[in-house]
């Protein structure tokens, strides 16, 4: 179909049996449209027109007036410290950003609907036609442009002396390393810091947020979970982070250490536990989120992360969800005092599976 | 009203602007061509524009945040206007969080802004994909901008990351440590990255320094160099359009920038500003009060990334316990295949998508004028798919909000989305090509019988019809837009020599081939229904033959004069 056949394909101003098509500009030869020639300075139906210019004027003076009330609520209303006194700083806050939020909404979207009447309604509805050019470049300035490109390559004798091109690269290649050894001191190597935590032989438990140390009766209700970090290390998160610690509560004949523990033969067994008062990481073996969720009828301790599943009944191996290791048990005992103490370090590592793990 | 020449000269003082700088840039004739420039008109190409408004609204909150956000993790002791939190240790950052929201006038508003322009950015350039890839405006010559557009999503999702994390606050803490559980879990090189990227063991106090530069400078910077690559290839290689009547290959329709699209681009930027105010008014987001400051040992359920990292957290969800020992190493797949192998598949598989179906048609010609989805059913079908694959992971991430409010249990709904993330994605594959089908084989009715109009009528044997009317030109332009790839040889298919064809040969050509067939498979016009003017004078006298299901290879000559007309090229 070439274009001189398309019906619809019109000249502004010729007599159109639709009045309500979009009118086209066409170009006969391709090449350039003249516009000034071709559009209409004015729409067609004048009263409509002057009943749209009132509207977007409207728009555009509550667009005004919202402005100059944004300003006002950022004036009138203060915040912080500077409020008046006997006023909830958190509500004031909230009413200061109702206030500057609602004013700049209608002011926004004032202007918005004015510059949408103004194009829909004011502008004659025209379409333009513009011809595409190839983007691929003749091949004549192809020809031209492998002609330059070669030409200079041998003018500057690059591709005549190896030797400089070879030293060249070798030059650039000690640079090209350069940023990538600058980013070395970046952060330690990990070394063991993954292995070890803050526990040590004797270090008391204390609770989490009150810091008090805890003797086995202070446990005493079976199917409790507390969480317990080592003493002195509060506030320190990045040995928390690591050494996060549940203690769960059972009655007596529930807990079963595993004898089998994380494919290795357990040898403690049931001297890590202290009157059926179990200790587990906290931090999740799978991405090393706290498992917080503990449900004591079915001695489930779930990660609300990722819905990792253990059983704490059993070393805390896992029965749903992406981690894949238990969490890691921590052996403890009491100091002469009665007090909960680790009688180590965990064992193994804590929290998520790394690939030096072994 | 006529225009004389004196309502066209520009005035006096303008004019003098316009030629001291003319003088200095000889710029006349470039910014003619420039506010002529023409812009095809149809809604979805507004979806683009939505991600480059919300960026520029990004970029103007983000830096007036920045003159009061203090990134660091030294503690402090709060004392502000929220009154639960006073007396609290906490970091600097999450204490000049709270200061920005209570105590500096506009700070909240701004705030919440900037995170709701973020997510609009990143809904804006997921939908501004699909509609790409379901008309296939990617193909030859955009298939640059198409990559671009892959590397603007990816380097979003990171720069949100990165942002939302900036507070230090409870929630946002959680998903860094998830970050550097992930990071640790990577093969050979993860604990040396996250050793690096955090300064040593989590949490340190390196992260939130290092990922606000990262944030305000060095991602912005790439995304606006990548956003202005993207319009300047776009301006270049002109717009594609939809088909139309008067659309071709060979031409651009639409309106010209002045005064056209300048006003539209106006009314939409203050229309998507205004919404975000409105958004940032009244619906809440990312109340960082009410998390606290982090501690490594807190957490709350029901723990939510932002939208756009939530195919992530699916991911890590859905996955069975798997950790293997390589050679005494644990490689820890339960972390490793959620990271990489999804947006792997998304990302991986949209980069590489325009170059295989150029190998599978064989189609190597330039592409201005889009296609309707149901016209690839195999384009549309694998894009559906991918679509049912990213939401089945994206519905996982939030497993635990969906058994609380379905009351389903937490474990059946994992198990759920475990079967349906393989499932799902090929039955919508097989079920979208048959619909596209559908559509086609109603387009050949639309063509071949014209539009029905209700009337029923008997004639004088005593039949009833339905009297139709044939496509207006501008309808059947539409409809009859479908363009067949090349046909290229069947599976296996020799000449009478017993010789397969060049290109065939061998396991990629069989392979080619059978990916050909299914890209080839359409619904042919029926033979003498070639123009639609049947003589029925509009009437449909008999029952239409069925349209049949051809395949492109196997059209014979009488079948391809048979099809819709084309658009010369």
């Amino acid at each position: 179909m070439s274009e001189t056949e398309e019906p619809r394909r019109r000249v502004i101003g010729t007599p159109s049996s639709e009045p309500a098509a979009l009118d086209r500009v066409v170009s006969e030869r391709g090449q350039e449209i003249d516009a000034v020639a071709v559009l209409p300075s004015d729409p067609e139906n004048l009263g409509h027109a002057k009943r749209i210019e009132r509207i977007v004027a409207l728009c555009f003076i509550l667009a005004f007036f919202a402005g100059v009330g944004f300003i006002a609520a950022y004036v009138g209303i203060e915040v912080g410290p500077s409020a008046p006194a006997h006023t909830d700083l958190v509500d004031e806050a909230f009413r200061s950003n109702l206030a500057l939020g609602l004013s700049l909404a209608v002011a926004l979207l004032a202007i918005g609907t004015g510059s949408m009447l103004w194009v829909r309604h004011l502008t004659p509805n025209i379409e333009v036609v513009e011809h595409r050019h190839a983007l691929r470049s003749d091949p004549e300035d192809r020809a031209k442009f492998e002609e330059f490109f070669t030409k200079g390559a041998q003018v500057s004798q690059v591709t005549k002396r190896p030797l400089l091109r070879r030293t060249m690269l070798l030059a650039t290649a000690p640079l090209a390393l350069a940023p990538l050894v600058l980013l070395r001191d970046l952060g330690p190597l990990p070394e063991d810091s993954l292995r070890v935590t803050a526990w040590r032989k004797g270090l008391r438990a204390v609770v989490f947020g009150t810091n008090r140390p805890l003797t086995p009766a202070d446990i005493s209700i079976p199917g409790s979970m507390i969480t317990v970090i080592p003493e002195g290390y509060a506030g320190d998160d990045d040995a928390l982070a690591k050494s996060g610690v549940i203690l769960i509560k059972f009655a007596p004949g529930q807990l079963q250490v595993p004898t089998v523990y994380n494919g290795k033969t357990q040898l403690y067994g049931m001297n890590w536990t202290v009157d059926n008062i179990v200790a587990y990481s906290k931090i999740c073996t799978h991405v090393g989120c706290p498992v917080a969720l503990y449900e004591q009828t079915t001695h489930h301790i779930l990660c609300p992360c990722h819905q990792s599943t253990f059983d704490a009944a059993h070393g805390a191996k896992v029965i749903f969800g992406p981690a894949a290791r238990p969490l890691p048990q921590l052996p403890m005992g009491t100091d002469a005092d009665g007090y909960l103490v680790a009688l180590s370090d965990f064992t193994q590592p804590v929290g998520p599976s790394f690939w030096e793990r072994g | 009203m006529s225009t004389t020449d004196d309502d066209l000269r520009v005035p006096p003082a303008l004019r003098g602007v316009g030629g001291w700088f003319d003088d200095r840039f000889h710029g006349a004739r470039g910014m003619r061509v420039l506010m002529r420039k023409v812009f095809p008109d149809h809604w979805s190409f507004m979806l683009g524009e939505i991600a480059l408004w919300s960026f520029v609204i990004l970029l103007l909150t983000g830096t007036w945040l920045a003159l009061f956000f203090v990134p660091s993790m030294n503690p402090t002791v709060y004392h502000g206007s929220y009154a639960k939190l006073d007396g609290l240790t906490m970091s600097e950052a999450y204490a000049s969080t709270l200061r920005i929201s209570f105590d500096i006038r506009g700070g909240l508003l701004i705030r919440q802004i900037h995170h709701w322009a973020a997510d609009l950015f990143m809904v804006a350039i997921m939908a501004h994909m699909l509609r790409v890839f379901f008309t296939g405006a990617y193909r030859k010559p955009r298939e640059v901008n198409w990559l671009i557009g892959i590397a603007l999503f990816m380097l979003g999702m990171l720069e949100g990351l990165f942002g939302y994390s900036l507070p230090d606050d409870q929630l946002s803490g959680a998903g860094l440590r998830i970050f550097e559980g992930v990071l640790q879990g990577i093969p050979i090189v993860g604990t040396y990255t996250a050793f690096f990227l955090f300064g040593g063991p989590f949490p340190g106090t390196s992260i939130v320094p290092r990922m606000y530069i990262i944030h305000v400078l060095l991602f912005p910077g790439l995304i606006l160099a990548l956003v202005t690559a993207h319009l300047f290839i776009m301006f270049h290689q002109k717009h594609t359009q939809m088909p139309a009547l008067g659309n071709t290959e060979k031409n651009v329709v639409g309106q010209p920038f002045w005064p056209y699209f300048l006003l539209k681009g106006q009314a939409w930027f203050f229309f998507i500003f205004g919404g975000l105010v409105v958004l940032a008014t009244f619906a809440q987001i990312n109340p960082i009060w009410l998390y606290g400051p982090y501690s490594p040992l807190n957490i709350s359920s029901a723990s939510q990334p932002d939208w756009y990292m939530g195919i992530l957290e699916g991911s890590l969800r859905i996955m069975p316990a798997w950790e293997i020992d390589f050679l005494g190493h644990t490689l820890t797949l339960s972390v490793f295949i959620p990271f990489a192998v999804p947006l792997g598949i998304i990302f991986g598989g949209a980069a590489l998508w325009p170059f295989f179906e150029q190998w599978a048609t064989g189609d190597r010609t330039e592409h201005n004028v889009n296609d309707r989805p149901r016209n690839a059913p195999v384009r549309t079908g694998v894009g559906v798919a991918a679509v049912c694959f990213y939401g089945v992971l994206w519905a996982e991430g939030a497993n635990d909000v969906l058994a609380d409010k379905f009351q389903i249990p937490l474990y059946t709904i994992t198990w759920i989305a475990r079967i349906a993330v393989f499932v799902v994605p090929i039955g919508a594959y097989f079920v979208t090509k048959r619909i596209c089908l559908g559509l086609q084989r109603k387009d050949t009715e639309l063509l071949t019988h014209g539009v029905e109009i209700g009337i029923i009528r008997q004639l004088p044997s005593g039949e009833f019809i339905e009297e139709a009317r044939p496509l207006e030109d501008d309808e059947r332009a539409i409809v009859a837009s479908k363009k067949l790839p090349p046909a290229l040889p069947l599976p296996g298919q020799t000449d009478d020599n017993g010789v397969p064809a060049p290109g065939s040969r061998g396991v990629a050509g069989w392979a080619r081939s059978v990916a050909n067939r299914a890209f080839a498979e359409t619904v042919v016009l029926p033979e003498g229904h070639a123009d639609g003017h049947n003589g029925h004078g509009g009437i449909t006298a008999h029952e239409p033959a069925p349209a049949g299901i051809g395949h492109g290879p196997t059209t014979t000559p009488e079948e391809s004069a048979a099809e819709p007309p084309h658009e010369e090229e």
